[in-house]
């Protein structure tokens, strides 16, 4: 594969309710940050690839409403609607393709101002799964029941991921719920639906983020710390919620391997040093550890327990405060890019993993991680 | 610059009509008509899919047969819903399941009822309690509930 580097990065700070900000307000402001850290101008960019969501927006191709924001007239513009990682994918492909030297992929979502239930209601199936009334939580609720029941992952493991998340968003300035919790105060939050409780969710987040993708001479041309692509796979499971064993994360571990072979990772555990990965729910970041490969199949319960996943640990996972820090929808993955992109430039400040050179960022699309993206880079 | 905030709200309304498909037409008619399940069965890998699929998605062949599945069944999974919201189609708190019934290789969504929500578990068997009223619709069945 060409080298391809990510040259500059933007993120506003999420948050629940950003009554201030429209949608286009959150881009600009992204758009801007990124070119600024990349120290180029928007007609540096000759590629835009805007992610956005209708049902989220409330307006049909939504992603057409941010053209002005995005600095895109005039440019080649397209869309993805999905989470951030499959939009930087697009980005990159087209990237690839020769035709551009410079692609910003923009993503935004103000999860604030529509339905959680409505929306993610309308996931499923309307005649066969939308009418028993799942939505983000409940449909997750059965999929961390089917995996913690099938591997013994006990309720308190699941609460030391919130326990670490929420303590490392203290250092993140962008992170929106941070808080020194334990693990009894995630056992005993409210139950929203069995086994999830509000602490082991994540919240309903208002937010947007930028990345900038350049060819190899323009990166090397204008980046005084370009992050590296080494490594992508993506893959996708099963639409209806029953056809698969939810406990198996088998789309995860496709899209890992194939991004583990371009990159040349063997081990992942020894070989990557700091993973950002899309943990919706506290069980997800032990499932999703061990289709990434980090652990054997059903071990996601003891690498948390074992603290090799904390800062400090060999393998941090989520020093950002991860998706239950802030989750706006479909910004949440690319985040996951952009807080791995500075930490392998070393500008993590109190969050910095000491002498990151290999990160990993992981996005998910659809329900219960129908489909997983998966991103190694290097500085 | 001013200090208030001024929010519109929105109320999109938009109806859809959405086809069941052929082979929906004929799973619905067959749970309003003779409270039965039917599933397809792949003709290569043999796989029995509820509800029932027209077309295999491991081996992307048309399936054409058609198999009678469960009305017992065994509870893969489930959740015990303690939050309210209009999506729901009972008010909380209450138990959404998936069920493989038998004979069948994929599971069903459905309500879990008929019993006190602390008494379910996974692993139970379950049966359909269908409605005296039914039009042809997955909720023609009001719940599953445990076997006795
Ligand atoms: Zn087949």
């Amino acid at each position: 594969m060409e080298r391809v580097a990510i040259i500059g990065v933007g993120q506003t700070k999420y948050e629940r309710n950003k009554k201030g900000e429209t949608f286009a307000d959150l881009v600009f402001e992204v758009v801007t940050k990124a070119l600024d850290d990349a120290g180029i101008a928007i007609e540096d960019i000759d590629n835009v690839v805007t992610v956005s969501n209708d049902f989220w927006d409330g307006r049909t191709i939504s992603s057409m409403a941010v053209t002005d924001a995005c600095g895109s007239y005039g440019k080649s513009v397209s869309t993805v609607e999905g989470d951030g990682t499959f939009g930087a994918l697009y980005g990159l492909m087209r990237l690839l393709s020769g035709s551009f030297r410079s692609t910003l992929v923009v993503s935004h979502c103000k999860g604030s101002e529509g339905s959680n239930h409505f929306i993610t209601n309308a996931i499923f199936n309307p005649i066969y799964e939308r009418i028993i009334g799942l939505d983000s939580i409940s449909s997750s609720a059965l999929q961390a029941r089917r995996y913690t029941e099938k591997y013994g992952i006990t309720e308190e493991q699941c609460a030391l991921v919130s326990v670490k998340n929420h303590k490392n968003a203290l250092n993140n300035p962008f992170a929106q719920i941070a808080m020194d919790i334990s693990a009894e105060d995630v056992m005993n939050s409210r139950m929203l639906s069995e086994p999830i409780k509000l602490f082991d969710s994540s919240p309903i987040s208002d937010g947007a983020c930028a990345i900038i993708l350049a060819d190899e001479r323009m990166a090397k041309r204008v980046a005084t710390s370009p992050v590296w692509v080494k490594g992508i796979g993506h893959s996708a499971d099963a639409y209806n919620l029953g056809d698969r064993d939810l406990a198996e994360p088998a789309a995860l571990i496709r899209a890992a391997q194939k991004a583990y072979n371009m990159a040349g990772i063997k081990e992942p555990y020894k070989e990557i040093d700091v993973a950002e990965i899309y943990d919706a729910f506290t069980y997800q970041e032990l499932l999703w550890s061990e289709g990434l490969g980090f652990c054997e199949r059903g071990k996601g319960g003891k690498l948390i327990e074992s603290g090799e996943t904390t800062m400090g640990g060999k393998l941090p996972i989520n020093p950002s405060g991860g998706v239950l820090s802030a989750h706006p929808v479909l910004v949440a993955g690319l985040a996951r890019i952009a807080e791995i992109t500075i930490q392998l430039r070393e500008e993590g400040n109190g969050r910095q993993v000491d002498g990151a050179k290999t990160g990993l960022a992981h996005g998910i699309n659809g329900a219960c991680g129908q489909a997983h993206c998966v991103w190694v880079l290097e500085n | 610059m001013v200090n208030e905030e001024i929010v519109y709200h929105g109320r999109i309304k938009v109806p859809y009509s959405w086809s069941v498909g052929e082979y929906g037409s004929r799973f619905f008619y067959e749970l309003k008509e003779n409270k039965k399940i039917w599933a397809t069965k792949c003709p290569k890998c043999k796989k029995v899919f509820t509800p029932p699929r027209k077309t295999c998605p491991d081996c992307f062949v048309p399936i054409g047969e058609w198999v009678e599945v469960g009305p017992n069944g065994t509870l893969i999974t489930f959740t015990i819903v303690r939050y309210s919201a209009q999506i729901h189609p009972i008010p909380p708190p209450f138990a959404i399941g998936i069920i493989q019934l038998d004979r069948a290789e994929t599971g069903l969504v459905h309500l879990i009822g008929g019993v006190e929500v602390e008494g379910i578990r996974s692993g139970m068997r379950v049966k359909p309690a269908f409605k005296e009223d039914r039009g042809g619709s997955l909720l023609d069945i009001s719940y599953f509930e445990p076997v006795e």
